[in-house]
């Protein structure tokens, strides 16, 4: 079969591979109708995300037709048209049954590596590193998906691929990150990021009942985009983000900040940002959190710092003084995408949202190394990518 | 739990993926290019840190050797830069210093210098490798410039299929 495999910093290629198979009687194979590129896929394209190895087959955001079922598999049968979650889960583990499916302790089956790292190990990812568990990803032909009682969920008949592929990843992510706001009513947000995963945390934000988002980036269409959905917006470019998140909410700061840019900032956002670029560039640092601190600098006394965005290893100068001192709350996780699909697809089912408003470009799968480029250079408009096998 | 896993036998890490046959790729060729020319900067600093006094003397540069083991920790930063993600900012820098190398080189005494030869074959050199250099400046700054064409407008994608008023209704009735 055809899939995206990585061959290093900046080499993705569309490589011929064999099939996958049933590897265990709860397994799963997916005939991918739909995947996408996500922003962390492009971590994995910069070449920051360790112990990736030539020839791993990348994506995590892919939905599609079950051709093939394990013994053990009593969910899905044969023809079944289901999205997958790009995190794997056992469903039965103490995090599991808590819910918190990304912390699964079986599906990583390089935990002591994760370990080593991170002092515990999360659960697997698909396409995503042998540190997260080594699996083959969905931008591929076919998708051999573990656990596959677990995690996809079967798509009801009258929706349209578009139209809940990104329930695999970042429309869970980006109301993760708005839920974990704790928005009660009449709320301020502030917004790093429009990339797809700050859009629907945008949109999430505003279902959940935020008055005002401040949404910030610096890419003219995707600020169009997000004030498309009401969001007020800031160029990071152009004007002081903290002053002006300042005057916006008359001195206070906002009630919550989401951190949707993670670990690859703008190199040239300010004189904090250049210092990190040139600290990963000499293997003198691992991350370049200057949103994460502008984010907490923005939040409020007692309001919420919500990452989303991602980041690997160990990050200097966070003023954590600042976060005591002012009794800030921080949430973050890599999304337990099974535990918000129910409600998400039910929310997509009755018309509250359509996520397909964030695709600007489709392709086919030989077409994909070419798209990763432009998504990664945000070049022609291109906000999400989504390629068809 | 490593061994739960393994016993569940349900995960397999992916070392045994084999490409059967290679197609389409992203990294184009000034990626390569650059991906090349920042190795062999790093090869040749750490020529200029180690052999500094060979150099020196091969181009009848004596008394210069500080000198030269600067310009390899140069050129080393220049290299490391340039296999990072953005190999702009490296290829940028290392054109900056081949500018730096060839004034050295045109400085070099050539009166009574028995080493001449050396140094104009090291000016050659250098000159190849800056025509290189500012080939694959160009060709990566057209290839990943934002796009400067007309902006595409997505001012009606609110993702609302209920326009923004209907978000505000889901919010405050739940649906
Ligand atoms: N937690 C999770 O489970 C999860 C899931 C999916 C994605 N992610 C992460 O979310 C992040 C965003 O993903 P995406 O798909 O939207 O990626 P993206 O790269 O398309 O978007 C990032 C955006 O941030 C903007 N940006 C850069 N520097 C900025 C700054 N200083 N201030 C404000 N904006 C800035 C960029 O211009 C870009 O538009 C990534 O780190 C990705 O790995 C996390
Ligand atoms: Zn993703
Ligand atoms: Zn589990």
């Amino acid at each position: 079969m055809k899939a995206l495999t990585w061959h290093g910093k900046g080499d993705i290629r569309c490589d011929t591979v064999p099939d996958p198979r049933i590897e265990h009687p709860r397994d799963a194979i997916i005939k991918v109708s739909s995947c996408a590129i996500c922003g962390s896929d492009l971590h994995l394209l910069n070449g920051v995300i360790p112990t990736m190895k030539s020839g791993d087959i990348v994506g995590h955001e892919c939905m599609g037709e079950v051709v093939e079922v394990g013994a053990e598999n009593k969910k899905l049968k044969v023809g079944d048209r289901v999205v997958v979650p790009f995190t794997i889960a056992c469903g039965e583990c103490f995090f599991c049954l808590k819910g918190a499916f990304s912390g699964c302790e079986r599906s990583n089956p390089n935990k002591s590596m994760a370990e080593k790292l991170w002092g515990h190990s999360p659960g697997g990812l698909f396409g995503y590193s042998h540190l997260l568990g080594g699996y083959s990803g969905g931008q591929a032909e076919y998708v051999r998906v573990p656990y596959a009682d677990v995690g996809p969920i079967v798509v009801p008949e009258g929706l349209t691929d578009d139209q809940v592929l990104f329930l695999s990843d970042i429309f869970p992510t980006g109301y993760m990150g708005a839920e974990f706001c704790d928005i009660k009513g009449g709320e301020t947000i502030a917004i790093w990021g429009c990339g797809p995963v700050g859009q629907m945390a945008i949109r999430s934000a505003f279902l959940l009942g935020a008055e005002r988002v401040i949404a910030i980036d610096t890419v003219p269409e995707r600020l169009v985009m997000a004030r498309a959905a009401g969001a007020e917006t800031l160029d990071f470019h152009e004007v002081d983000v903290y002053d002006e998140i300042q005057k916006l909410t008359k001195g206070r700061g906002a009630d919550a900040c989401i951190d949707a840019v993670g670990t690859e900032a703008d190199a040239t956002a300010s004189f904090d940002s250049v210092l990190d670029r040139i600290k990963t560039a000499t293997f003198m640092g691992t991350d370049r959190p200057h949103v994460l601190r502008q984010a907490i600098h923005c939040c409020r006394n007692f309001g919420v710092v919500s990452v989303i965005g991602v980041y690997g290893g160990f990050l200097d100068k966070i003023p954590f003084g600042s976060a005591i001192n002012r009794g800030l709350t921080f949430r973050m996780a890599q999304t337990p995408v099974q535990r918000y699909l129910p409600l998400l697809l039910e929310r997509i089912e009755k018309g509250q949202i359509d996520p397909s408003f964030v695709i600007t470009h489709r392709a086919t799968l030989e077409e994909g190394p070419e798209l990763y480029k432009t998504f990664r250079d945000k070049k022609d408009g291109c906000i999400k990518v989504v390629l068809t096998p | 739990m490593n061994m739960l896993a393994k016993a569940t036998e349900i995960t397999r890490p992916l070392l045994d993926s084999k490409v059967l046959s290679s197609g389409t790729r992203s990294l184009g060729v000034p990626g390569r290019l650059a991906r090349g020319l920042g190795w062999f900067g790093i090869a040749l600093g750490v020529l200029e840190l180690v052999g500094s006094k060979r150099l020196a003397r091969a181009l009848g540069m004596r008394g210069y050797e500080g000198l030269i083991r600067g310009y390899g920790v140069r050129e080393i930063a220049s290299g490391v830069v340039t296999l990072s993600v953005n190999p702009a900012a490296g290829i940028i820098s290392r054109v900056a210093g081949d500018g730096l190398d060839i004034l050295t080189l045109l400085a070099a005494p050539q009166q009574g210098n028995a080493k001449r030869g050396n140094v104009r074959l090291a000016l050659l050199a250098v000159v190849g490798v800056t025509v290189l250099d500012v080939i694959c400046q160009k060709a990566l700054a057209d290839r990943h410039a934002r796009s400067r064409g007309p902006v595409r407008d997505y001012s009606d994608r609110s993702g609302f299929p209920n326009g923004l008023s209907g978000a505000g209704a889901v919010a405050r009735t739940g649906s």
